[in-house]
């Protein structure tokens, strides 16, 4: 039952031949059973069973929908009604949220059951998950690897099958490389598609929620519920939301699939290299025309990109001061010190760090240099897509310079971490929606991700494309073994 | 620009951390490090470049001027890490 998709097992539960009881109970003991992994800060099995049993009831009345009795698994950044909703940090380990996201509201009133919350990195900052305080999630292809990150438990919950479907957010990648590192499709949707409201707040000008899911076709099912405007996010965008399941058959006769030579150079892992070709192959098989492209400040993406979201996090984590919720240190003298010792026990070293930068990149002083600086790089990185979309329909890229690395690789230098995100950045910088679906795996059987990068709002398109992807292969179908 | 233990101070200050002394000189270098990293942007001349702050340039909605939020404060207390007779409380400030 396990390895079926969203959409089987939709069928299957509205023609009553299994419950959702049923279908909960597996995954809950499959959740269990795989608790090695570290994929989930927070399980209930109680509250998830009884959503199950409202799921059961309400596809019995005939008033199911789609997600009803599906269960899924929630990001711990979504602040969740009477659930704790840490975002991995030490400062909101006792937070219980008071209030439903919109993102959790709505899957709530689509029927599906939350099975529980997952690990990630602190306050999403990371790429392999190893910045959370609940310790780091391990990559089921191996074991001795990362899953990535931020959106790292998500990511392996999917790939080990320890959940239907996920959600996952996404700043500089944080849906995408973890998707590619563990063989699963993730897709990060325009800047404004989903609401933030609720959504623990990292970098607001960049971050974006969205599915984390087996198939295309799962994220499309997915992505029905969570997009739409919401008056409770200041930056939604207010535009209608297509039936994305509608129009994932299209046939991509005479598609323009636009190849940055960018991506292609050097840094990339010959592995990924050789997968993404065979991967525009089988999409030239389909009909797609390939086209090079030119993206010729994407080198300054990272740069860029660690001016502007550690100057935006700074801001953000302004407001954990240990006065009204989350962390409070046990001992201080005063105000003043309550504030720095409630923060530099609360956070962990890499929310530090970027608190720090983005601090001094704020400062007076050096505001025009570093802040100003990177928002006008950010519109040449941006136009740098408009043009390239004036002759292709979607560009398409290695989504990770390469696949999963071991535990502790990296950790020590901070820099080199940063590089995981090179090819998804520029997306996040410009608004742009990006995907990331399994494309292969390199010489030690771990998964690699192909990127499509889509033009604004076009997230139908980029599903169709992913979608007859997969009609025409496997490697979405593949799972870790033992799983 | 390298930072060295004197901008640390600054900066953890502004950030309302405490950093300790024998930890100075590891932020200096890894911050160094980083900004290393984010001079790359001088590369490139940005002259007479609009700076983007919103991927759509679009500007904050207004709404109507109307109560929304309901009285919660009792919730929103429970969870206060020093809260009394509706006051959050915190070490005295003035004299």
């Amino acid at each position: 039952m396990h390895r079926k998709s969203v959409a089987e097992l939709s069928k299957a539960l509205n023609k009553k031949d299994i419950s959702s009881c049923e279908l909960t109970s597996v995954y809950l003991d499959r959740i269990q059973a795989h608790s090695e992994l570290n994929a989930f800060i927070t399980v209930d099995r109680e509250r998830a069973l009884k959503q199950a049993q409202e799921a059961d009831a309400r596809l019995k009345a005939g008033t199911g929908t789609a997600l009803t009795g599906i269960p899924i698994a929630q990001k711990d950044i979504f602040c969740t009604d009477g659930m704790l909703t840490t975002c991995a940090s030490r400062m909101l380990a006792n937070f219980v949220a008071p209030y439903d996201a919109t993102v959790i509201r709505k899957f709530g009133e689509a029927g599906s059951v939350l099975l529980g919350k997952t690990n990630m990195d602190e306050f999403a900052m990371g790429s392999s998950n190893e910045t959370s305080f609940f310790g780091p999630v391990r990559n089921p292809w191996d074991r001795r690897c990362v899953p990535g990150g931020s959106s790292g438990g998500s990511a392996a919950a999917v790939a080990a099958r320890l959940a239907v479907a996920a959600t996952g957010t996404d700043t500089g990648g944080s849906i995408r490389q973890p998707a590619a590192l563990t063989g699963i499709t993730g897709l990060k949707p325009s800047y404004g598609r989903v609401s933030r409201y609720g959504m623990i707040a990292f970098a607001s000008s960049l971050d974006q929620a969205g599915p984390m899911t087996r198939s295309a076709e799962d994220a499309a099912l997915l992505l029905n519920v969570m997009a739409g405007f919401d008056p409770l996010d200041s930056t939604s965008v207010d535009r209608p939301v297509p039936d994305y399941a509608s129009t994932l058959d299209r046939p991509l006769t005479g598609l323009r699939i636009g190849l940055p030579q960018e991506y292609f150079g050097e840094g990339l892992g010959t592995g990924v290299a050789v997968a993404i070709e065979s991967a525009l192959e089988e999409f030239r098989k389909l009909g797609a025309k390939i086209l090079e492209v030119s993206l010729p400040n994407s080198s300054l993406a990272i740069p860029c990109y660690y001016v502007l979201a550690p100057a935006e996090a700074s801001s953000n984590l302004a407001r954990y001061d240990g006065v009204r919720y989350g962390y409070r240190a046990p001992e201080y003298e005063d105000l003043w010190e309550m504030y720095a010792k409630s923060r530099a026990q609360g956070f962990g070293a890499e929310v530090k760090r970027r608190i720090m930068i983005g601090t001094y990149a704020l400062s007076a002083g050096y505001y025009d240099a570093y802040y100003l600086k990177a928002q006008k790089l950010r519109r040449l990185i941006s136009s740098d897509f408009d043009r390239a979309f004036e002759v292709c329909d979607v560009i398409m890229g290695p989504a990770a310079p390469s696949t999963a690395f071991e535990l502790g690789s990296k950790t020590d230098d901070p820099v080199a971490m940063y590089l995981s995100d090179i090819y998804t950045i520029s997306v996040n910088l410009a608004g742009l929606p990006g995907m990331s679906i399994p494309a292969g795996f390199d010489s030690n059987g771990r998964p690699i991700g192909l990127q499509i990068i889509g033009k604004y709002f076009d997230e139908a398109r980029l599903l169709n494309v992913a979608h007859k992807f997969q009609q025409a292969t496997d490697w979405h179908l593949r799972v870790p073994e033992g799983f | 620009m390298a930072l060295n233990r004197t901008d640390v101070e600054r900066i953890a200050h502004l950030a309302r951390l405490e950093v300790g002394e024998q930890e100075l000189a590891a932020y200096a270098e890894t911050l160094s490090r980083i900004l290393g990293l984010i001079e790359q942007m001088n590369a490139i001349d940005t002259d007479g470049i609009a700076p983007m702050a919103h991927p759509l340039d679009a500007g904050l909605r207004l709404r109507a001027d109307e109560v929304t939020e309901r009285d919660q404060r009792e919730r929103f207390q429970a969870i206060a890490p020093s809260a009394q007779a509706g006051l959050y409380l915190v070490p005295k400030v003035i004299e």
